[in-house]
């Protein structure tokens, strides 16, 4: 008895195996993201007056990595049209240029990672607060023996809470610059990392599972491109059934940046 | 499950007489885990984590696998008259993720700080600080497993729906498919937001995130250095959202066990079928709506209560529609009583108990006293221990001479089952008046402390005290649990020695209709040497004008 429906479609539900169970997977997935876009929500919901951040990221940047992932999505589809009209070297072409795509989004990511990373919020002795990129720290900096001094380009504040909305219409003309602040002075200091706000913890969260994602979609789009390719010669419609799955799987990751974006980057 | 059972065992000895060492095994815990058991007894520390574990592997490494994964792994594709599972690969990544899993939280146990100690429910902040990096295994460890659990039910599903074979069509399934295709889903919809909890823990333990830690924590008197803002009911949405489909999880597998037994031992057609399986598939929708009933306590507001009061109740219906489709199907048959039989039986009323005591803690009010008492552990073990495994106790004597060829021995099965029934109700019948006295579900010493201090300012036996008749009961409960524990040793034993000395029987012992009993012993690689073909619904038994009293679904029609 042959296993079937690998290849051909079962005729009552119009799929073949695979392409089922992918569904079935992407369902789970919604729910995955599902429950993190509601704590997102509950986070939001639940955050004191005027202590949720807006324009905290930058939304060119943000909208450069939607277009990659978009485009990454085009091409993925003319890849699988192209082993649909049996035209193997299109579909190489295409597949290579969903790769590139995918390697320059998580690239411009960890730019993204890099920057927040290199961001302090400074809470000084006085009750001020300075907030911007690190520029340098003096070589006998230490801040739990208080030697020393670092300086940040940036501005500073009364009150945090004048941190937190960077899109209001003041926020665009603040003067930023480098400062020197002695470590005497620093109460506190802390990087935008995910434990600096709970807006910062859901932001690296959900974008390091969304990278993830990316990423293991680009190892298996990779093998197909490459050793899994093989196939090819022996049994084209199965592996055209392959790229199908692989490709429905990175429109699913692509659908989610469509959420992200604009939850995280714009509201 | 043994090793789940055991701590069971030693968290009663410390129930029952704090702080005295447990005989045989105390020094060998000593030796293992060190201080934390000194002097072969165990700490209270040390008693939270074996109660999270406890939980944790019973419900997770124990019965999940072995009643969804185990049986449906076997039965499923042979009633369905299918080749294997869809995917085989994929059902190979899904046991070695959940191989990695349960390694990942049993060497928990062994790292300094010892395993998880916050309840199987792992409720933040709690969870997040406590000492311990048992906590972090923990969850990564429930990560692998829920994966494994996410891969299977991709597996079943699309197995379900392609591999049926000609002429099988979805009312002529048994109603084991049903039962597990609902569980399927419930646990491909239900596990992912536990594993997106999970993740958002694991960032609180790890990278010092505030999912879950609220503004102003504070631990040990002092202000926890935490950036704030989270939310703590969030992680119980959460959790609970998986929580309450997995009981469904645990019970719907259960059922389809028992019904295909019932059918077959009744010899009749079972009653019902099709409200079984609207039933099943109402409980499977139902049961994403009823979530927040372990939450009354936690002051989400009497709004909320009250709709989930409402969703509880509805879903109280469906599974009283089965029960009672299983009782109809009794009225009137010649019963076999059989191992396999006497378990299904013994089902009904155990779980019949189970769920009935399950109505006082849906309902708001009741639930404000029972909540966290002796009272629900009585409840869900019901459900769960002489419900489900009884269940599953029964599967493995039905389907045994299928795997093997043999039978399994009927004289120790049924002293296996009058054991079990008997000290299971031993066991279980007393928590419920504790639990009713006050009796709270996570103290160390059983409740000894809490009641000395009331009774100490009051008198004995006044209300918020624990009377001495209650607080006894606990010695009952221990020995229960040790015989219970003594009449499983003719069970594993029956297991294994009849896997090679078991008397010797056909391909269809029993006189079945499914499909799994018209192949061979043990089935053949692919199941089947050509795809059989159906022509009628799972239990024609006793059909007027046949000369057997049973017709398989795969014979042709004269």
């Amino acid at each position: 008895m042959d296993f079937p429906y690998i290849v051909e479609p079962r005729r009552d539900t119009g799929l073949y195996n695979a392409k089922l169970g992918i569904w079935l997977f992407l369902a789970s997935e919604v729910m995955l993201f599902g429950a993190l876009f509601s704590a997102y929500v509950l986070l939001r919901v639940g955050a004191e007056p005027g202590m949720w951040p807006h324009g905290w990221l930058n939304v060119y940047i943000g909208t450069a990595n939607t277009i990659v992932l978009i485009t990454s999505s085009i091409t993925t589809v003319m890849a699988w049209v192209s082993c649909k009209l049996r035209q193997y070297g299109r579909f190489k072409f295409f597949h290579a240029l969903t790769i590139l795509l995918a390697m320059t989004f998580v690239c411009i990511k960890s730019y993204e990672y890099h920057d927040k990373f290199t961001h302090y919020e400074i809470t000084l002795a006085n009750g001020k607060f300075a907030d911007g990129h690190l520029v340098e720290r003096s070589k006998d900096f230490d801040l739990a023996k208080k030697t020393g001094r670092v300086t940040i380009h940036g501005h500073e504040v009364e009150h945090e809470v004048e941190l937190m909305d960077m899109q209001r219409p003041e926020a665009r003309h603040i003067q930023r610059e480098e400062l020197t602040i002695p470590a005497t002075d620093i109460k506190k200091m802390e990087r935008y990392g995910p434990w600096h706000h709970t807006y910062l913890a859901i932001y690296f969260t959900l974008t390091a599972l969304h990278a993830f994602h990316v990423i293991c979609g680009a190892l298996v789009i990779g093998f197909l491109w490459g050793p899994g390719s093989r196939m090819w010669k022996t049994d084209p419609e199965r592996f055209t059934n392959r790229v199908e799955v692989s490709g429905l799987f990175w429109h699913f990751v692509d659908l989610i940046w469509i959420f992200l974006f604009p939850v995280l980057y714009l509201l | 499950m043994l090793f789940g059972f055991f701590l069971m065992l030693l968290m009663r000895w410390q129930i029952s007489k704090p702080g005295v060492p447990i005989p045989v095994f105390g020094p060998l815990l000593e030796k293992v885990l060190g201080q934390a058991a000194a002097n072969g007894a165990l700490s209270p520390d040390l008693y939270n984590s074996f109660g999270a574990m406890h939980g944790t592997i019973m419900v997770f490494l124990a019965v999940v696998p072995l009643a969804f994964v185990a049986f449906s792994n076997f039965v499923l594709p042979l009633q369905i008259g299918a080749p294997d599972m869809a995917f085989p690969r994929l059902n190979m990544a899904s046991y070695q993720a959940f191989v990695i899993g349960g390694v990942i939280m049993l060497t928990s146990f062994f790292i300094p700080g010892g395993a998880a100690q916050a309840g199987w429910t792992s409720y933040s902040p709690l969870a997040t600080m406590i000492p311990t990096d048992g906590q972090i295994f923990w969850l990564a460890g429930m990560v692998f497993i829920i994966t494994s659990g996410l891969l299977s039910a991709v597996n079943f599903i699309a197995t379900v729906i392609q591999l049926r074979t000609p002429g099988m069509t979805w009312m002529r399934l048994p109603f084991f498919v049903w039962a597990q295709f609902v569980t399927s889903f419930l646990i491909l919809l239900a596990f992912p937001p536990l594993e997106a909890a999970a993740v958002m823990q694991l960032m609180d333990k790890v990278a010092h995130t505030s999912f879950f830690l609220p503004t102003g924590l504070a631990v040990g008197g002092q202000l926890a250095n935490v950036s704030g803002g989270g939310s703590p009911l969030l992680w119980q949405h959460l959790f609970w959202f998986l929580g309450h489909p997995e009981v469904y999880v645990l019970i719907l597998p259960a059922m389809g066990i028992v019904c295909e037994i019932i059918a077959n031992n009744t010899r009749k057609p079972i009653w019902g079928y099709k409200s079984l399986v609207y039933s099943a598939l109402a409980i499977g929708f139902l049961s994403f709506l009823v979530w927040a009933h372990h939450m009354y306590l936690t002051g989400m507001g009497t709004k909320v209560a009250v709709f989930f009061q409402t969703t509880t109740m509805i879903i109280s219906i469906p599974s009283v529609i089965i029960l009672t489709c299983f009782f109809i199907s009794l009225w009137g048959s010649s019963i076999r009583f059989n191992t396999p039989m006497l378990f299904a039986l013994a089902f009904l009323p155990m779980f019949g108990i189970g769920g009935l005591t399950g109505l006082p803690l849906g309902f708001n009010i009741s639930d404000v006293h029972l909540h966290d008492t002796y009272y629900i552990i009585a409840h869900f073990h019901y459900v769960v221990a002489p419900g489900t495994i009884f269940a599953l106790f029964a599967g493995i004597y039905y389907w045994f001479p299928k795997m093997t060829g043999r039978m399994m021995n009927e004289f120790w099965g049924r002293v296996h089952f009058w054991g079990s029934l008997i000290f299971m109700n031993v066991i279980f019948m007393p928590m419920f008046a504790q639990g009713m006295a006050g009796m709270l579900r996570r103290m160390a010493d059983g409740g000894a402390n809490y009641s000395a201090a009331v009774n100490s300012r009051a008198g004995a036996d006044v209300i918020g005290g624990l009377s001495n008749n209650i607080m006894e009961l606990h010695t009952w409960i221990l020995w229960g649990a040790c015989v219970l524990g003594l009449v499983q040793i003719p069970f594993i034993i029956n297991l294994f020695w009849s896997i090679k000395h078991g008397k010797k029987v056909g391909d269809n012992p029993w006189d079945a209709t499914t499909l799994e009993w018209q192949t061979a012993t043990p089935p053949p690689h692919t199941n089947f040497p050509v795809a059989p073909r159906v022509y009628r619904g799972p239990y024609e038994y006793s059909v007027p004008g046949h000369d057997k009293d049973f017709t398989p679904q795969n014979e042709p029609p004269k």
